[in-house]
């Protein structure tokens, strides 16, 4: 997201030719794990840099004492940013990885890169429906990553995961809430999904308020409006949501602006 | 609600209160304050400027956000700064939109000429920021700074700029704002 650009002002600068030998040797495997991340970041397409990101999915030597695999989940998350259809396979093959992260990486990324033979895969991790969706002993998250999957079902346009996903509504995490009504409402487009992210802004967490701008603004949900430029957030989140909202609607439009538009950007202009 | 309540006050020993509120990192506190001086408008702009120097970063963050809100001609020098040297996205983007809120009436005619040369100057540069919403500010600040102006301050050279950013610009956002600000400066032509 570009919002969070400032943030990274410290990261050290590569070239690609460094970016790609860090990742090759096996020494340092903090150097590894950041050339991953930096080739994601600076979009760096070369078939050189993509084939050793898909190699590295398969990274053996870079484990954390619990088990996983930070390089993996590296490679794909960078994998997604550089929208590589030929990482589809291997990607899908990640999520069967025994790291939960591995696992949520790959899902997002593989809505990022928007390829559908992902989706039965994808479908699969949601065996057992909600009443499986719990928390594994021990650690601190779901056993599976749900989030991830959910939106990308509904990223995807999967439709025939319709009913698999409506339960998920009434999930005990409000994110995965969330993200059911961010799907459900990319797959059927009725109001009723949107109008539950739009409750959402109105919670007493602030983390959840933003997760609910982020998602309206991934939809669209023009009814979304004016409760973004109410919400009670950093006006750079609602900023990006309303942007979300003004880019779907003058996708649907003709060169006119229509008066939906302008008052967008009026709230924007407030916002700034 | 205290900071609230010392808004409502709207007296200047209040001034110096609110200013404090914005180097305490909550942006709860931090928004209705830079609101509070704001709404008192002329009397809290020395104060802000003399007080907000030695202070932190987010402090000056929200500081310029409140002299944008302002647009008392005092703060042109820190706005132009901070509209084009800033680190922080959020900080370029509310400066520029602060420069074309500048009520020129409030400062001697022999100065204005040349600070609105430098301010257009500046919101021509800041619409090349790397940034989409510092961009979309400054068409914005371009917008109300050929407001501000009546159209009368090379308004030509804003309409190039506007079609020259729309050959160029990836964001459908900025485009159709730029499609909004011609609109709204035909007008003047």
């Amino acid at each position: 997201m570009s919002d969070f650009a400032e943030y990274e002002s410290n990261s050290p600068s590569l070239t690609v030719e460094q970016a790609l030998a860090n990742l090759q040797q096996k020494d340092d495997s903090g150097l590894r794990y950041y050339a991953a991340w930096w080739l994601g970041r600076f979009r760096v397409k070369e078939p050189e840099a993509i084939t050793m990101l898909i190699d590295a999915l398969g990274d053996q030597t870079d484990r954390t004492p619990d088990g996983g695999y930070p390089l993996r989940r590296n490679a794909a998350t960078a994998l997604g940013k550089l929208e590589s259809i030929a990482a589809v396979p291997a990607l899908i093959d990640c999520l069967a990885c025994e790291d939960y992260y591995v696992r949520e990486s790959a899902a997002f990324a593989l809505e990022m890169i928007g390829d559908e033979q992902c989706i039965p895969a994808l479908i699969n991790l949601l065996d057992g429906g909600v009443e499986a969706a719990v928390q594994v002993d021990g650690k601190p998250h779901l056993r599976q990553p749900y989030e991830a999957i959910l939106e990308a079902l509904g990223t995807l346009g999967a439709r025939n995961a319709i009913l698999m996903i409506e339960p998920f509504l009434a999930h005990s995490t409000e994110k995965v809430q969330y993200a059911a009504a961010r799907a459900l409402y990319q797959l059927t487009g009725e109001n009723r999904y949107g109008d539950r992210l739009i409750q959402a802004l109105d919670g007493k967490d602030l983390q959840l308020r933003r997760s609910a701008l982020m998602d309206l603004g991934a939809i669209g949900y023009l009814n979304a409006a004016d409760p973004i430029y109410n919400t009670l957030a950093e006006n750079s989140l609602k900023l990006i949501a309303l942007k979300g909202l003004l880019e779907n609607h003058l996708k649907q439009q003709s060169d006119a602006l229509s008066d939906q538009s302008k008052h967008v950007m009026e709230l924007m202009d407030g916002l700034l | 609600d205290a900071v609230k309540a010392l808004c409502a006050i709207r007296h200047q020993a209040a001034i110096s209160t609110l200013i404090d509120v914005l180097k305490y990192n909550n942006p709860g506190a931090a928004v209705a304050a830079v609101d509070g001086l704001i709404e008192m408008g002329d009397i809290a702009v020395s104060p802000i400027l003399e007080q907000v120097d030695g202070y932190n970063y987010g402090a000056r963050a929200w500081a310029t956000r409140a002299l944008a809100g302002i647009g008392d001609p005092r703060a042109l020098e820190l706005l132009l700064d901070a509209a084009l040297n800033d680190f922080s996205l959020s900080v370029r983007r509310s400066a520029a939109k602060g420069l074309g809120g500048i009520r020129w009436e409030k400062m001697p005619l022999k100065d204005a000429t040349r600070a609105k040369q430098e301010v257009l100057a500046a919101l021509l540069k800041v619409s090349q920021d790397p940034e989409w919403v510092v961009r979309y500010a400054a068409i914005v600040g371009l917008e109300n700074f050929a407001i501000s102006t009546d159209g009368t301050f090379q308004l030509e050279e804003i309409f190039t700029r506007f079609q020259e950013m729309r050959e160029s610009e990836n964001e459908p956002v900025i485009c159709a704002r730029i499609q909004l600000a011609e609109s709204v400066l035909d007008k003047y032509r």
